[in-house]
């Protein structure tokens, strides 16, 4: 399954005990990580994999035999031969006493918190606290602050882990958040007037924020936690492919969250990319397939639309075909349309549109990642299938020929919107596959609805020549299909009754035995996180 | 006049000028012997140097009491390229109860500079900050002007007393938290960020002061080197005893009659510092609690102070610390509660706040504390009191936590009576 190239052979290890059990951990590993491989979850607000560790939130202090206080487990480093009591009487009771400090000043208002059921205090002072309380004394109030972009804050629930401060600083290296004041006046603020305004990676802080102190103000009220279902997918807005979950309730994108990914994403998305899940909601979808040119459209099922364009196929053997895709369409779809394309005649066009940022901006403390200039996901895999880019950068034009040609047109997720109603007046056969309508597909022969990438299985492949797989989050509209399972019905025909897949993992492995670039890909092995493609021959392959 | 009080037992090694100006200048200071010291130091070379504190047994005066010598030698013993050494002599100064410093530098400001350039040179700093507390205007300014002299008569600069040894001299003026006297605290703060103390490792010696190796020092410290360097380590240990050599600035205050400070040999027993060396206490009103080492240590009660030796191992065997020998005396009228509320509430301005323990403990128990001053007290508040006291101990970064939790503790356990008396009468109003 994944590549455990994370601890090459070789490298220094020390085995130590934890809560009575031996352990292995590379050198440099600290106790908190190594409990964790171990299987021991130790409760910690300031320590985030991703960022510094200041040791200050004192709620991970295990006991370590030999030393005299109670040590942060996030910063102590794991050691040949040590001993580590996570659970002994005085680790617990002073995580207890923490868990209560915590709450001295807490508002307790869960019910009207967005954080509530995935809250990093709730949870841990369920799992470890005191039954009661025992504050007699008024509580502190802050109140509520806009830190302007998407973010709120509520002082009130904040637990001071530093962890937004220590992403501006560390991570966007953008320091805009701080704390001021001190003592349990301490509260985070931003220095200027504009706060996070105009931060383009600001988003994560409140993914970051283990309690309900940052809160995302397009989501506020929205959902709460536990009617969400999550789903792990890829982020469609650039060609970073950011690992994301699509968060969803009553069949609608709530809100995307990064998914962790070392070699693409880090634990971080950027701004844009997740603000940018309301096209997945977009509705005045196609529901059913339908076939006739312009007047003569009427409604048609799947076994009969596709029963008749087969014959129509088979019958322009040997056409001039033109093909335009998408770049938001998977892998597995793009491919099956280009085979189908083939097997029909001669291919002379196969392009694709999509829009072009002027300028990357990229996370400087993870620089791996970046909001690329291409805004949409799958431009690489599109290419590396034979799709050439046209049009601007506004993801117009470049159709002309396309739009006057007399062979064969086949178009897939690209909605014509710019196209003029005459499109495809002289094709001779003009399939329009997409999940919207278009009033540049009047002359279509066949319009087909396909899912979206939100609604089906498939695979993109990013900026890093990586390929990503995408579940489903979202149920498809009527009778909308992936394009894959479309098109590879019709290949499978069209090749005299090969096996037509019936599965995202069988559409792939169609496409890795049949694309050399795909070649020795596994539809398991990529796993959620991906797997770099093959090398091109002669070329070095991008990591 | 005699500067504010003094008396015939004290051994005024480094107090001797206090009160006198003509000693704030160079040539007033040097006319008391001022800069043999660091002389002799250039002339027998660092290791040398060391040595000498190290055999004087000074001890640190910021309140750990660490060895001095012994902290010197922790610095690496050649400087690597790239990695500076610095010497920070801690003047911040904010315990409740200390005023030692602030006088070091009002009156011998030069003491302090001298001792700062033998420390530099011993542990091979080109370069020491004096890291002065916010408030202490006048201090500022007597500092300012000595180290205008140094620089002027070629004892602080590119070429110490003509040695070809650099050291340059840096007065950082605070802005005043109490918090920035942490050694690592004064760091972050020296560095334009906020103070809050680091945790260790790394210690200052690998890590300090720009990431670089850093000894930090306190002012008495400091002030009390040169005169070990002029006349041996042997000399200043024929004073004090054999834990803790030499003589100590001692801050009373409180129920005194003569409140002030007085250099006395460590080892002085502190009912004679109460009742011969400051007057007893006025009215010829009862003793009732000592707070000995500012406010951070347990509270002693009378009992405890009968036989109380002040010197590290003494005080530290009468349940208490040291710390910086600031002396809190109360007599039979004071407020027990009133006293520990007010600690408290000080604990509780100063947090930086990043502990969770701290932050959030001592202003707990600041508020718990002020309820039950005002006579709206539960019985059970005593037992979170302390339960809170021990969640804040041995918790948290840096000890201001713990610091807090001492003096609650202590009050509690030993006039626990009085806490109960004010909760009972709370409670009576509270019922009719
Ligand atoms: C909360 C806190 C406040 C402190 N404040 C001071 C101070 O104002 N002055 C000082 O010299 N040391 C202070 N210290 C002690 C210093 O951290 C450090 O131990 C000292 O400066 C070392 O110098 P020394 O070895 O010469 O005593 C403080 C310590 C803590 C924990
Ligand atoms: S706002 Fe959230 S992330 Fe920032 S310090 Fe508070 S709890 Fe931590
Ligand atoms: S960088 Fe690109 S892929 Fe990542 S979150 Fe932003 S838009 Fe989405
Ligand atoms: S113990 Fe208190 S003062 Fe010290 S670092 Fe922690 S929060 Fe700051």
């Amino acid at each position: 399954m994944p590549d455990n190239g994370r601890s090459p052979a070789g490298a220094a290890t020390v085995t130590l005990t934890i809560d009575d059990r031996e352990v292995t951990v590379p050198k440099g590993t600290s106790l908190l990580e190594a409990a964790a491989l171990q299987g021991t979850a130790l409760p910690h607000y300031c320590y985030h994999p991703g960022l510094s560790a200041p040791a200050q939130c004192r709620i991970c202090l295990v006991e370590v035999e030999g030393a005299p206080k109670l040590q942060p487990s996030c910063v102590t480093m794991a050691q040949d031969g040590q001993v580590v009591k996570t659970d002994s009487p005085e680790a617990l009771k002073m995580r207890k006493g923490v868990l209560e400090f915590y709450l001295v000043n807490h508002p307790l208002d869960c019910p009207i918190c967005d954080m509530s059921g995935e809250c990093k205090l709730q949870d841990y002072v369920f799992a470890e606290g005191r039954e009661h309380g025992r504050g007699r004394e008024p509580k502190r109030v802050f109140g509520r602050d806009d830190f302007g972009g998407d973010v709120l804050y509520y002082g009130d629930r904040c637990v001071m882990c530093t962890r937004c401060v220590r992403f501006m600083d560390e991570v966007a290296r953008d320091s805009r958040l701080t704390v001021v004041e001190r003592g349990s006046r301490a509260v985070i603020d931003t220095f200027f007037d504009e706060g996070l305004e105009g931060a383009s990676f600001a988003g994560n802080v409140v993914d970051i924020c283990p309690v309900g102190a940052l809160v995302s103000k397009d989501f506020l009220h929205k959902a709460r936690a536990w009617d969400l279902d999550s789903t792990p997918s890829v982020c469609p807005g650039c060609s970073q492919g950011c690992n994301i979950e699509l968060h969803t309730r009553d069949n609608l994108v709530q809100r995307l969250k990064p998914r962790e990914n070392a070699e693409v994403n880090g634990h971080w998305m950027c701004d844009f990319g997740r603000a940018n899940y309301e096209g997945l909601n977009r509705g005045g979808r196609l529901e059913a397939p339908a076939a006739g040119r312009g007047a003569k459209r009427r409604p048609a099922g799947w076994d009969e639309a596709l029963g008749q364009l087969f014959a129509r196929l088979q019958a322009a053997a040997g056409a001039d075909v033109k093909i335009v895709g998408s770049a938001e369409w998977s892998c597995e779809g793009l491919a099956a349309l280009a085979a189908v394309g083939a097997e029909t005649g001669e291919v002379s066009a196969r392009v694709f549109r999509s829009r072009c940022a002027a300028d990357e901006d990229r996370l400087p403390g993870f620089p791996a990642l970046a909001r690329r200039r291409d805004l949409a996901p799958n431009v690489d895999g599109a290419r590396t299938l034979g799709f050439s880019r046209v049009g601007g950068e506004d993801a117009a034009g470049g159709l002309e020929e396309v739009a006057a040609h007399d062979g064969v047109l086949f178009v897939l997720g690209d909605d014509l919107a710019d196209q003029e109603a005459a499109f495809g007046e002289a094709a001779s056969l003009f399939v329009y596959m997409g999940a919207h309508g278009s009033e540049a597909a009047a002359n279509a022969d066949f319009v087909l609805p396909v899912t979206t990438f939100a609604e089906q299985e498939g695979t993109f492949v990013n900026v890093q020549q990586r390929v990503q797989r995408f579940w489903p989050g979202l149920r498809a509209p009527g009778e909308a299909r992936p394009a894959w399972l479309v098109l590879g019905a019709l290949l499978a025909a069209l090749r005299g009754g090969e096996a037509a897949p019936a599965s995202a993992a069988a559409a792939f492995s169609w496409l890795a035995g049949e694309r050399a670039a795909f070649a020795g890909l596994s539809y398991e092995g990529l796993g959620a996180e991906g797997a770099p493609l093959a090398a091109p021959a002669g070329g070095n392959g991008a990591a | 006049m005699a500067y504010p009080y003094r008396h015939d037992r004290e051994v005024r090694v480094m107090s001797e000028a206090f009160g006198d100006p003509a000693a704030r200048t160079l040539e007033g200071w040097k006319a008391r012997g001022g800069y043999q010291g660091i002389a002799r130091a250039l002339e027998i070379g660092r290791a040398a140097t060391v040595d000498e504190v190290k055999a004087s047994g000074l001890r640190g005066r910021g309140g750990a009491g660490f060895p001095t010598g012994v902290k010197w030698s922790f610095m690496p013993r050649e400087q690597n390229p790239g990695r500076p050494h610095y010497l920070l002599c801690n003047a911040d100064e904010s315990e409740p109860g200390t005023f030692k410093d602030r006088e070091i530098i009002r009156w011998t400001p030069h003491q302090l500079v001298e001792g700062c350039l033998i420390g530099a040179y011993a542990i091979g700093a080109a370069h020491c900050y004096i890291y002065l507390r916010g408030e202490f205007f006048e201090a500022t300014g007597v500092l300012a002007q000595a180290l205008e002299e140094a620089y002027a008569a070629g004892l602080a600069g590119p070429d110490v007393l003509g040695s070809g040894v650099q050291i340059d001299l840096t007065l950082h003026v605070g802005a005043g938290a109490y918090i920035c006297g942490e050694e690592t605290g004064l760091m972050n703060s020296l560095e334009g960020r906020r103070g809050e103390p680091r945790i260790k490792p790394p210690f200052p010696a690998a890590a300090g002061a720009f990431g670089m190796p850093t000894t930090i020092n306190n002012v008495e410290t400091l002030a009390a080197v040169p005169g070990i360097l002029r006349h041996g380590g042997e000399w200043y240990r024929q004073w004090g005893t054999e834990k803790s050599p030499g003589t100590k600035l001692f801050c009373v205050s409180g129920h005194v009659s003569r409140p002030g400070n007085y250099e006395l040999p460590l080892g002085f027993p502190m009912m004679d510092l109460i009742e011969d060396v400051c007057g007893g206490i006025p009215g010829g009103k009862a003793l009732k609690a000592v707070i000995p080492g500012g406010s951070s240590v347990p509270i002693m009660s009378a009992d405890e102070c009968e036989s109380c030796e002040l010197c590290y191992e003494g005080v530290a065997a009468a349940g208490s610390m040291l710390g910086c020998a600031s002396v809190i005396v109360m007599d039979e009228t004071a407020d027990i509660v009133k006293q520990v509320r007010r600690m408290a509430d000080f604990y509780a301005h100063e947090s930086c706040g990043q502990c969770t323990p701290c932050r959030e403990g001592t202003a707990w128990a600041s508020r718990i504390l002020r309820r039950i001053e005002e006579g709206r007290g539960k019985p059970d508040d005593l037992d979170t009191l302390l339960q809170i006291s021990d969640q804040m101990t041995g918790t948290t970064i840096c000890v201001l936590s713990d610091s807090l939790a001492a003096p609650i503790v202590s009050a509690i356990e030993k006039f626990r009576d009085e806490f109960l008396a004010l909760i009972r009468r709370g409670e009576r109003v509270g019922a009719a």
